[in-house]
């Protein structure tokens, strides 16, 4: 799961290194696109809930169980989503019971429905997702997906205004974190650094980033 | 007519220590012990689901031993004051100092209004970022605090399993030379118990650790640290 790092108050540019994607607990990762007050406040909310439930219990809930929780979350928003106020989430997290990483995406009503492969949100997601499209194949390594992510978020940047691209001049990078059997690991500054300049080093040449073959 | 007895009220509060003292002493101890890393919590607890070791917070943890159903009851408003406290203002402001107090209340308050006292004992327990910022608590069933320091033994044989543990606690042992020395005090307490990785709950809070402190010890990993310092 990747993030850029913009956020923007009409046409002004707010924050340069604002964070969108967050730890919710060791076995999955949250992002958040719209209202950054409420997305915010609701992501603490949400780690708090896992935690409290993991405590409580003594045991950690399952991935459905944290996806229905998100999805209640959401929808408790909905008054503030009429006036406006939309937040949407994106939940990635790795489901023990079934060994693999799965993908849930939302309506601002707090519908909640499972994607397959990739996903994406915000304001930029339609030309990131046109990338994810063409780069994304089943059996990426780690490494790889990182790098799919970093090109998909270079595109979003490209054609959406509020994303932000990697900012080589300051050193600001997409948040990336990765989610496995092992947990939940947020790629040290240094590693996306270096994801990040190969893709604007690879735009030297080609612009559009790399090409899928046509037949 | 049948005329009610008058029990002073002295007399009233002994019964009751009595009473909670007893139950206390049926169970099995636990010990709790600073360690160079951090702080170390032994039960001679066989059963893998009905903890008397948990997580509190990020830097909290809890120990207790009498009746189950009573101090799961008060782990449970440990842990949802310890959340909601950290959501309401910020993850720091979470104290075990704090969380004695409220225990300290609510045992004061089940001990002399009701018939019936909670017959529990707890360590609170707060990992500082060295050994002298540790702080241990240890909670008795009228509500009386204590501010601990190095170790503490409690429930069960407690007379018996503190005084091995005294003669064996150092300051700054690695985790190896801890565990050891809380599993012999806890054999203290019959003189044929020997107790097996399996047989044991052990957790740590360690100050290394990142985010949440506190760890439990799976059996594997008991025994590996009770075999480096055997030898």
């Amino acid at each position: 799961m990747a993030g850029d790092r913009r956020a923007t108050a009409g046409n002004v540019i707010a924050q340069r290194d604002v964070e969108k994607v967050f730890r919710a607990d060791e076995l999955s990762a949250v992002a958040i696109a719209g209202t950054a007050g409420i997305g915010l406040e609701i992501v603490r909310l949400f780690q708090v809930e896992l935690e409290h439930y993991e405590k409580l219990e003594g045991r950690t809930l399952s991935l459905e169980g944290k996806a229905n929780r998100l999805a209640a979350l959401i929808r408790g928003n909905l008054g503030m989503a009429m006036q406006g106020l939309v937040v949407v989430p994106l939940l990635a997290g790795f489901d023990e019971e079934r060994a693999g990483g799965r993908i849930f995406s939302y309506d601002a009503a707090g519908g909640r429905y499972e994607e397959r492969d990739f996903h994406s949100i915000g304001s930029g997601s339609v030309f990131a997702r046109g990338a994810l499209k063409k780069l994304w194949r089943p059996g990426l390594s780690a490494e790889d997906a990182a790098l799919v992510c970093v090109q998909a978020l270079y595109d979003a940047a490209d054609d959406d205004s509020a994303t932000g691209g990697p900012d080589l001049i300051r050193r600001i990078f997409p948040v990336v974190a990765e989610v496995t059997a092992d947990g939940f690991r947020r790629l040290p500054d240094e590693e996306v650094g270096a994801v990040a300049q190969s893709v604007v080093d690879g735009r030297f040449d080609s612009p559009g980033g790399p090409t899928a073959p046509l037949r | 007519m049948s005329m009610p007895f008058y029990v002073s009220p002295e007399q009233q509060m002994k019964d009751k220590a009595d009473y909670a003292r007893k139950g206390i002493a049926r169970g099995r101890s636990v010990v709790v012990l600073q360690y160079d890393d951090g702080i170390l919590f032994v039960a001679d607890n066989p059963s893998r689901a009905l903890h008397k070791i948990s997580e509190i917070y990020d830097r909290i943890a809890f120990a207790a031993v009498g009746k189950y159903n009573e101090f799961e009851n008060l782990r449970l408003g440990g842990v949802r004051y310890a959340d909601v406290n950290g959501y309401t203002y910020d993850r720091r402001d979470v104290t075990a100092r704090g969380l004695a107090n409220l225990y300290a209340q609510t045992l004061g308050t089940i001990f002399t209004e009701t018939n019936k006292p909670y017959e529990v004992e707890l360590v609170v327990a707060e990992v500082g970022d060295t050994e002298a910022s540790d702080q241990i608590y240890r909670l008795t069933f009228d509500g009386s605090v204590a501010d601990e320091h190095g170790y503490v033994a409690m429930g069960g044989q407690a007379d018996a399993v503190a005084e091995a543990l005294k003669a064996r606690f150092e300051e700054g042992m690695s985790l190896s030379a801890a565990l050891r020395a809380a599993v012999q005090s806890l054999e203290a307490q019959d003189s044929d118990r020997h107790l097996e990785a399996k047989a044991l709950e052990v957790a740590v809070l360690d100050r290394n650790r990142e985010h949440r402190l506190f760890r439990r010890l799976p059996a594997v990993r008991i025994e590996e640290l009770l075999g480096d310092s055997a030898g």
